[in-house]
């Protein structure tokens, strides 16, 4: 992959803002899927109502976790299938070769699962000589590009038809410049069912696992994970432990909530319930931590763990639309990707809680309400006591707090530095100054508004 | 009712006409006001910036110059919020609860608590309205296009009593400016463009001018406008409702 951090999100986004053109089809394209996802929430008038439950569902099931995943465990064994527990990512790759190894395979399906893209399996199976076909349309075109997804739900969403044609005639030879998307789609439909027919094994996600039935749910607009499942002699589904929900009947709240926040669907169009392998066929499910317990224990981080990966968050954040997911250089980016992987790496990604205005949007366009603009607000915190960030802002912090903590001292500095500005503006108007940079300076007054009350009060 | 009127820095020193306008409405609306003269910041810069550590001594001065007042009333969404929040002073532990729990952004003063039925104010313009988030989505001052909620604005309401002024919005009603605090100048490129990409909605709309609650987005845009050498100007909402 070629996601490799190597520059923050500001230095990243700079980058991709330099093409203004694309950076407008970009924000145009996300804020075209927030408004479709306004149209079906606003069609439905319970819609807060089932925000809270789901909220509530979770948090209940966070509180419950561990009874939950056993409670799972054992229903799902006796439905005949095999659990595996992984700490970390690595634990969950060598659970997955180990697999593989067992029975020789070496033609691989995979449906979309983030969690396998936040544990690089394609990486660690490709060292082993192993590949992995991914056949959800947008991680394939990624995937033949060697880029990472994007985005969660539409990994593909910073690339426009031309890019995929070029790519597709590259790889799956394709006719040059024929941009059509019917074409484009055939050509990646063929290709794929060729990949799905010679399978001998099959990697799907999870987007909810039932504790009570031992039973889990995936949910494609492609119908690529039944595909893959269905076709395939070997199913493994791979699930982090906040996935568990504790009864079938709060799919009923999950799946109403999912699609519309995710593209403004009422549904997605499959909705694939697993319960047992059929007959002949083995089914594995890998259930990972990779931080999770730990993201548990904090307190103010906790419930960032109810995310059900809609990715309502990316679509409507201003920052999100004008940056590209890449410039977040995680697996999961925007908001909610924000405040979740300070938890697994926080010096890696310690520019990412400031990539954000604090606007809020993302906390109310939330399907199971979590409030990730004021854990952005609060990793902040915790990024500057754990001392990752730069010096230079850390003294000019302190000073800045040193002034406004007298009076007097703020007052005259205000009176000076106003005074400097009009009498020698190029202090304010050069290129060391930042704000300067793509907007003028305020206007310095020669009097503040205490000097005029002063003035005035007695008027 | 005594009322405490916080003007947060950043007016003091450079938009000093949005505190006079604040000032003169109130007392034009019959409130006894007093402007405390020792106040500073309510340190939202270093907090937002991650240094709420360091915000101990903003914290006691502003508890020192707002104990004494039965509101506080500042003309910004993004201060108010922050002293809401964030407030805090150990020794003091019932003054601050007691500021937290009293201060209001101007035009949710306005609204709630003097109930303004009536203003004098004329501004015969066309003004385009920008929603600021904190006022927005952290007080509640009007409903959000994010929820499935009955629709408000504190802000329009005033708005629609000025004699003359032609409201307008622009296409995405409640998008952030992209000013953000310390994130206009350590994400300046994104800043920019959420700023520029408001800009062009609110011109779509030819207005003559462009007002909000807050004067740290109207600082960002008016930046940009004049770089850009727009004829469109940034108002506070206070000067708009003080205008005769």
């Amino acid at each position: 992959m070629s996601n490799l951090k190597t520059l923050d999100h500001a230095a990243a986004a700079e980058i991709f803002i330099k093409d203004e053109a694309r950076t407008d089809w970009h924000d145009d394209t996300l804020w075209f899927v927030r408004q479709k996802r306004d149209k079906a929430v606003n069609g439905i008038a319970e819609w807060e109502q089932l925000r809270e439950w789901a909220s509530q569902i979770k948090n209940h099931t966070l509180s419950n976790l561990d009874n939950y995943l056993t409670a799972f465990e054992k229903q799902a064994e006796a439905n005949g299938i095999k659990i595996h527990w992984a700490a970390d990512a690595l634990e969950h790759n060598q659970l997955m070769h180990k697999i593989l190894k067992a029975h020789n395979i070496s033609r691989i399906v995979k449906s979309k699962s983030m969690l396998t893209e936040e544990c690089h399996l394609n990486d660690y199976l490709k060292k082993q000589g192993i590949e992995v076909v991914d056949t959800d349309l947008g991680e394939r075109i990624v995937q033949l590009r060697d880029e990472a997804p994007s985005h969660i739900v539409l990994p593909a969403i910073h690339l426009k038809k031309q890019d995929v044609s070029e790519t597709f005639h590259e790889h799956l030879h394709t006719e040059e410049g024929n941009n059509d998307p019917q074409y484009l789609t055939e050509a990646a439909r063929q290709h794929l069912r060729d990949h799905f027919i010679q399978s001998e094994l099959a990697i799907t996600g999870v987007n909810f696992a039932i504790a009570e039935t031992g039973g889990f749910v995936v949910c494609t607009n492609e119908g690529n994970a039944d595909m893959g499942a269905h076709t395939a002699k070997i199913h493994v589904a791979c699930m982090g432990i906040e996935k568990i929900i504790p009864k079938a009947e709060h799919l009923g709240v999950f799946l109403r909530l999912l699609a519309r926040s995710a593209t403004g669907q009422p549904i997605t169009t499959y909705s694939s319930h697993f319960q047992k392998p059929r007959p002949g066929q083995e089914m594995h499910i890998i259930i990972v931590d990779n931080g999770r317990t730990k993201q548990l224990g904090r307190a103010d981080f906790r419930n960032s763990l109810k995310c059900i990966r809609c990715a309502a968050c990316f679509n409507t954040c201003p920052v999100y639309r004008r940056s590209g997911g890449h410039s977040y250089h995680t697996a999961v980016a925007g908001p909610i990707g924000s405040i979740l992987n300070p938890n697994l790496d926080m010096k890696a990604n310690a520019d990412l809680p400031f990539a954000s205005t604090l606007c809020g949007s993302c906390s109310n366009v939330c399907p199971v309400k979590i409030d990730i603009h004021e854990q952005l607000w609060k990793w902040r915190q915790v990024i500057v006591e754990e001392g990752y960030v730069k010096p230079e802002k850390k003294i000019a912090m302190k000073g800045m707090a040193w002034i406004f903590s007298n009076p007097k001292i703020y007052r005259w500095a205000g009176k000076s530095g106003r005074w400097f500005l009009r009498t020698m503006p190029f202090l304010g108007n050069n290129k060391l100054n930042v704000w300067y940079k793509q907007r003028e300076m305020p206007e310095a007054p020669k009097q503040s508004f205490h000097d005029w009350y002063q003035q005035n009060k007695n008027k | 009712m005594k009322v405490g009127l916080f003007i947060p820095c950043y007016i003091d020193q450079f938009y000093p006409q949005v505190g006079i306008a604040t000032y003169q409405l109130l007392k034009k609306l019959g409130c006894d006001v007093d402007y405390p003269e020792n106040q500073t910041c309510c340190g939202q810069p270093m907090a937002n910036s991650g240094f709420s550590a360091l915000t101990g001594g903003c914290d006691k001065n502003f508890v020192a110059n707002f104990d004494a007042y039965d509101y506080i009333v500042a003309p910004s969404g993004s201060c108010v919020l922050h002293i809401k929040e964030h407030l805090k002073d150990d020794k003091n532990p019932t003054k601050a609860q007691k500021i937290r729990n009293t201060i209001y952004e101007l035009t949710e003063f306005l609204v709630d608590i003097l109930k303004v039925e009536h203003l004098t104010s004329n501004f015969p313009h066309k003004v385009g309205f920008h929603t600021s988030c904190h006022g927005q989505r952290g007080l509640h001052l009007s409903s959000m296009t994010e929820r499935v909620l009955p629709q408000f604005s504190k802000p329009e309401q005033l708005l629609q009593k000025v004699k003359g002024l032609q409201l307008c919005y622009p296409e995405r009603k409640d998008e952030c400016c992209g000013f953000g605090g310390t994130f206009c100048v350590f994400e300046e490129a994104v800043s920019v463009k959420m700023g520029k990409d408001r800009i062009e909605e609110h011109q779509k709309n030819e207005v003559d001018y462009i007002t909000a609650g807050d004067v740290s987005c109207l600082m960002h845009l008016e930046g940009i406008l004049k770089r850009q050498g727009s004829k469109v100007k940034a108002i506070h909402l206070a000067e708009i409702l003080n205008h005769e």
